[in-house]
């Protein structure tokens, strides 16, 4: 089973899949921002000179879709200002300075006993514990773990496809975290009570699979039976990591345009989202670290490290040996739907999977254009070669949004944008593949964000 | 010290993806220029010197017609994406070998000019621009459009004049025109049978009267299937026209096996295998879709047959592209592909 559409990109994964996760050493400071998640941005609970712990809450939201933040070190508060956010804009930051001791704040406990505990009890240390989709997207996880009544989930996906190139965070979890990982698989099975657990895998990750795949064969004492946990491999095939796609590769249904998976009883996380809601109850960790992968051909020395969120990607770059060369591009995440940054003095956040480095003239996207001395960002007429088509996972229709988002920006002409809306590209997932393929360079995944928020002020205006 | 060498850092600022394909306009266009490498070279092994003057023409002509649009009107010149340069290949191919050469000129201006500039440019043209160009010149000089050197061998020291040494011994009516001479005489006494009864290794290897680039259906299946291979075209829109063009001329021929040839003298005579893989397939002015592309080929296929046995013209092939390519727009707005979830 597998879905319509997609590229083979390339991998680009063997610098870093073969590393086992180092721990960063403590970042002298971190600048922690308010807002890692979707949802209402949280308030600072502690003030400037205040002395915190790792582990101590340092801003709490309000409203239904919001999460706690949390420090990462034990030190002194000595700033709480917007900063640079690798979202691109500024973002209120608490800034605290390490006093190197490292300490927890003694208020978090274990729970050994956490398998007695009840649906309630475990959403509220969820919540709790500021977990957000450490994918990328950064929802609210406790949000996630309570679909309005009525909606049964049948199953529970968790997502190991990790099929942005050159990220092998997600892979190097699964491979040395896999109890810890299916306990989390259980811990959210028995919140939702759902039927079936799957932890999707691509192809191409055969130590994660057949690592699982010897855990489940094992009996288990308690939690949920492992006849109800099942492995999955999928095709490498990118997107297969995106959330609808993969409910569609693994049980078959696809979510309708504007449903939520929820809608059709399913439950997708990211697998280190598993991991860190099982630290969470077990022992009471809330999400102030994560893993991720340093790489590209920009850095001497790539690595996939366990690092302290509002830890400055220079400090890490630093620590995988500096930039090999001069750097072009440094991105958050992969570099298929990863966002470019402007300064090395933005901290990892919790959706932060990766870091790549690309140095100069290794991005340089198109040959042609190279060869006829033209900038990346420059581009021909669509020829109608149907690629961005064939391969969008969607099945929508991304050279048109490319025709009617440059008419809509020269004419200024707003049918463009219903017609747009008509040719549903308000479906799009901004998996970047159509801008990937297109042989004249055409920035179609801007040209969509453009439109869509064309027809978003525009519904907004007509309700009013 | 640290902090200075950090500030001076440019970091590149572009929205994602930050990887891309290979492919490029100008790539895509040179395999299909590669592709016509074969055709091209048995078209002149076969109609020799006069040839490669129209080929050369025609391509020339094409790149300078195309140089001088958009330095007139100011456009950013465009001839480097090889678009052009395969447009006035195509032509060449699409031409009796021999063909004056102030005609090619013309033809490579409806192309370039008329056809696809004055329609927006590429991407944004109608027609097919070489084959809309043929068609011209057809309506316009149907003489020396129809007047085929004989086929011969550049080494056997045949070598064909053409047009210039007047319209006898060295050229000779195409297979097609034969037939379509006896069904508009209908004089039963030539019967259709005999002036079909040609060697299909002759027809194979291109061994005919035709268009330069026409000829060869071996050449022309070895391009169409390197563009595949390529994926520069998809098997849908080729395929599609072959088989619809077999399948309706062996209905008319099973129905009226005295007026009509039959289909394998159909499928390799005319231009059916370099219209099918290199003239149906133009991405401009085809659909976009792979359903979209299965009709147009269907639609491509039936109107070349109703053309060979009902119209005037003993060949149907760049008739029928044309007519489809106006009905490109309509198939790509009513056959969406399915999306997802939808
Ligand atoms: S970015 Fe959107 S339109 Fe483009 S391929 Fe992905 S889903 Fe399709
Ligand atoms: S890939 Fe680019 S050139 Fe091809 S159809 Fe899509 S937008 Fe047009």
């Amino acid at each position: 089973m597998t879905f319509r559409g997609g590229i083979h990109t390339p991998e680009e994964k063997d610098r870093t899949k073969g590393l086992p996760i180092q721990t960063a050493p403590l970042p002298p400071k971190v600048v922690i921002p308010l807002s890692q998640h979707s949802g209402a941005v949280c308030e600072p609970v502690v003030n400037k000179g205040d002395v915190v712990k790792k582990g101590q809450k340092i801003g709490e939201g309000k409203g239904p879709v919001t999460s706690t933040i949390h420090s990462s070190l034990s030190g002194k508060v000595v700033d709480i200002s917007p900063h640079p956010h690798p979202f691109g804009s500024s973002v209120l930051s608490v800034v605290i300075e390490s006093d190197g001791k490292d300490e927890w704040t003694p208020v978090l406990k274990e729970n050994e006993d956490y398998l007695s505990f009840d649906t309630q009890k475990l959403k509220e240390i969820v919540r709790e514990a500021g977990i957000v989709g450490l994918g990328g997207a950064q929802f609210p996880t406790h949000v996630k773990l309570s679909p309005p009544d009525g909606n049964g989930i049948e199953y529970v996906i968790l997502n190991g496809a990790e099929c942005e190139p050159f990220v092998t965070s997600d892979h190097r979890l699964m491979v040395e975290k896999s109890s810890e990982i299916i306990e989390g698989l259980n811990i959210i099975i028995k919140i939702l009570s759902a039927k079936k657990g799957f932890i999707g895998i691509e192809k191409n990750k055969p130590d994660a699979i057949s690592t699982f795949n010897s855990q489940l064969s094992r009996p288990t004492i308690v939690g949920t039976p492992n006849s109800q946990l099942e492995v999955v491999d999928l095709n490498i095939k990118y997107p297969q990591g995106s959330e609808k796609q993969l409910i569609k590769s693994i049980v078959n249904r696809e979510v309708p345009a504007d449903k939520l998976p929820v809608d059709i009883g399913v439950v997708v996380n990211n697998v280190g989202t598993a991991y860190a809601v099982y630290e969470a109850v077990r022992y009471g960790k809330p999400l102030i670290e994560r893993v991720i992968t340093i790489t590209g051909n920009g850095v001497k020395e790539p690595r996939n490290l366990l690092v302290r969120i509002g830890t400055s990607f220079d400090f890490l770059i630093q620590n995988c040996g500096g930039f090999a060369g001069e750097p072009e591009k440094v991105i958050m995440g992969g570099p298929m739907m990863g966002i470019a940054q402007y300064t090395l003095d933005v901290p990892v956040i919790k959706g932060t999977s990766g870091i790549v480095v690309f140095l100069k003239e290794s991005t340089s996207p198109h040959p042609s254009l190279q060869r006829r001395g033209l900038r990346g960002d420059e581009y021909l007429p669509c020829i109608r070669c149907g690629r961005c088509i064939d391969s969008c996972p969607m099945g929508i229709s991304p050279n048109l949004y490319g025709l009617y988002a440059e008419r809509g920006m020269i004419e200024g002409g707003r049918d463009f944008i219903d017609e747009a809306q008509k040719w549903d590209v308000m479906d799009c997932i901004e998996c970047g593949i159509c801008s990937y393929v297109c042989p004249s360079n055409r920035p179609l995944v801007q040209f969509i964000k453009y439109l869509k928020s064309e027809v978003k002020k525009k519904t907004k205006n007509g309700k009013r | 010290m640290e902090k200075d060498k950090k500030s001076e850092i440019q970091l590149l600022l572009t929205p994602p993806p930050h990887i891309k394909a290979e492919e490029s306009v100008r790539g895509l266009m040179s395999s299909v220029i590669i592709a016509l490498i074969p055709t091209t070279i048995t078209g002149i092994y076969f109609f020799g010197i006069p040839s490669i003057v129209t080929i050369f023409v025609a391509a020339v002509s094409s790149i300078l017609f195309e140089f001088f649009y958009q330095k007139i009107v100011r456009k950013e010149n465009t001839i480097s994406d090889s678009s052009a340069a395969l447009t006035g290949l195509l032509l060449g191919l699409n031409l009796p070998a021999g063909f004056p050469w102030w005609g090619t000129v013309i033809g490579s201006f409806i192309a370039i000019v008329v056809v696809k500039h004055l329609f927006g440019g590429l991407g944004f043209n109608i027609f097919n621009p070489a084959l809309a160009a043929r068609v011209f010149l057809l309506i316009s000089w149907p003489l020396q459009m129809s007047t085929y050197p004989k086929p011969a061998s550049i080494f056997s020291g045949l070598v064909p004049a053409g047009i210039k040494q007047g319209v006898d011994a060295v050229t000779a009516a195409t297979p097609l025109t034969v037939v379509k001479t006896i069904q508009l005489s209908h004089d039963l006494s030539r019967s259709i049978e005999t002036a079909t009864k040609i060697s299909w290794f002759d027809l194979l290897i291109g061994n005919r009267g035709g268009s330069i680039g026409e000829v060869s259906v071996i050449a022309l299946l070895v391009g169409g299937i390197y563009l595949i291979y390529k994926r520069t075209i998809t098997w849908h829109i080729p395929l599609s026209f072959i088989l619809t063009t077999a399948f309706f001329s062996t209905i008319a021929h099973l129905v009226n096996p005295d007026t009509t040839a039959n289909p394998v003298f159909h499928l390799l005579n005319g231009g059916l295998f370099l219209g099918a893989f290199f003239m149906a397939t133009d991405y401009v002015t085809s659909p976009i879709t792979k359903k979209g592309m299965v009709i147009f080929g269907i639609g491509c296929g039936f109107l070349t047959v109703v053309i060979r046995q009902h119209g005037s013209y003993p060949e149907g092939v760049s008739f029928a592209i044309l007519l489809m390519n106006m009905t490109a727009p309509l198939i790509d707005k009513y056959l969406r592909q399915r999306k997802f979830g939808g």
